[in-house]
């Protein structure tokens, strides 16, 4: 694990967590190779069938209780996309539904003692946060053209301030991918890292409870951070999305 | 802190089996991570978009729908209940109604009856009291009779008891005058 005593001090290894390591032989980590990446990402995977597809196979009017946490799901992005985004971004939905139950499960997987957490990794949210990037900024230009262009020109702000006001807007536009990526991997990465520290004090007798109060108030929060990091991407995805399809001020 | 290095996994992993530097960062990985990344969102996007989604959607159209039918046939039996009601009030006020007539047609012939036997017995009075009246009235008359008979009698006696003479007739026209005055 994390942290053994040796010889009476503490030694902390908080990162080893986030090894990617093969599962069967222990060769280099190839771009095929099954790891513990794979794994955990195939087990989100299988959990969304489980819960989407499984849990509404009976299409039941009253639902049970698999099927109303599936509808509730539903509902939730659904709305999200709905009120953020404007009704004509409904088609849309799938992806971003796919980008929300897939960090949802991530996160949630990732907070099985031993698990791997994917959604802790840059390269993984990254992924995400420049797909999400180039898929609006091309969706933008296909939509409105050149028009697209008129999201860095704040018309409603005097003449000489427009090209200062354009140069800001443009950078934040080239930060969000950076800033919605990192949001997510950084706070799973800190929340995991915290707990493996906690967990690493509890090797010493006389600390030891409160160390156990700290993990436990500290798996607390991250089961919260685990749902808002899969909102707040989310509900940004939309947001980008509005700025792609409606991109006057 | 991260340490980017050439092609090997140990590069990222000391000689202890721990990581050196952020595991994140070390580029060795991230192609397998995305490799995997990407099977896991297109499997999700099609098992979603295929079967999960439309699923979802119908289940709550139809939800949606049957509750509209249920809330539209609620209304439908509350205005049917309604008129039931109402077609009972108006039964009943009818059935008052007709109540209210047959007791006053009721009344208004008893009273007839009422008044007619009242008048029969009023002139049956009347007559009664008429043959009275008659019957009193020859009883008064002969009562005058008999006291003007006894008057004279007792006049002609009286005369005669004094000492004097009279003869009938002219007791008979004194008492008359005395009578009459």
């Amino acid at each position: 694990m994390a942290t053994e005593a040796e010889g009476g001090g503490l030694v902390f290894h908080p990162m080893d967590q986030f090894i990617v390591k093969p599962l069967f032989g222990d060769g280099a980590v190839g771009m095929f190779t099954f790891t513990n990446v794979a794994l955990w990402l195939l087990l989100a995977v299988a959990c969304v069938i489980a819960l989407m597809v499984l849990g509404t196979s009976k299409r039941a009017t009253v639902p049970t209780r698999t099927q109303s946490i599936a509808e509730l799901a539903y509902g939730f992005v659904y709305k999200m996309v709905e009120d953020v985004t404007g009704k004509d971004a409904v088609k849309y939905f799938p992806y971003i539904f796919t980008l929300f139950i897939f960090i949802a499960f991530s996160n949630f997987l990732a907070l099985i003692p031993t698990s791997f957490s994917p959604t802790s990794h840059i390269a993984i949210t990254a992924i995400l946060g420049f797909g999400v990037f180039i898929a609006v900024t091309v969706l933008g230009f296909v939509k409105n053209g050149a028009s697209f262009l008129g999201l860095f020109w704040v018309s409603s702000a005097p003449l000489a301030l427009r090209p200062i006001l354009a140069v800001i807007e443009l950078i934040s536009y080239f930060v969000r991918p950076v800033s919605h990526s990192i949001r997510l991997a950084g706070n799973i990465m800190a929340g995991h890292a915290v707990l493996k520290v906690f967990a690493g004090f509890a090797a010493i007798t006389a600390v030891a409870p409160l160390s156990i109060l700290g993990i436990t108030a500290i798996y607390a929060l991250e089961v919260l951070v685990a749902f808002i990091q899969a909102y707040v991407f989310t509900i940004l995805t939309c947001v980008y999305l509005k700025d792609a399809l409606h991109p006057s001020h | 802190m991260a340490t980017e290095t050439t092609g090997t996994a140990s590069a990222c992993v000391g000689p202890d089996g721990s990581a050196i530097g952020m595991p994140q960062l070390c580029a060795d990985w991230m192609p397998n991570q995305i490799f995997w990344l990407l099977i896991a969102l297109i499997a999700i996007y099609f098992v979603l978009s295929r079967i999960a989604l439309p699923r979802i959607a119908s289940v709550l159209a139809e939800r949606q729908g049957t509750i509209t039918n249920d809330l539209a046939a609620a209304e439908d039996l509350k205005q049917k209940a309604v008129e039931a009601e109402d077609a009972y009030n108006k039964a009943l006020a009818d059935a008052r109604a007709q109540a209210q007539e047959i007791i006053a047609q009721n009344k208004a012939e008893m009273q007839a009856e009422l008044d007619k036997a009242i008048a029969k017995a009023d002139a049956e009075i009347a007559a009664k009291a008429a043959e009275s009246e008659k019957a009193i009235s020859e009883i008064r008359a002969s009562a005058v009779q008999s006291v003007e008979a006894v008057a004279k009698d007792t006049a002609g006696a009286i005369v005669a008891a004094v000492g004097g003479q009279a003869d009938d007739a002219s007791v008979a026209a004194a008492v008359d005058a005395q009578m009459k005055g």
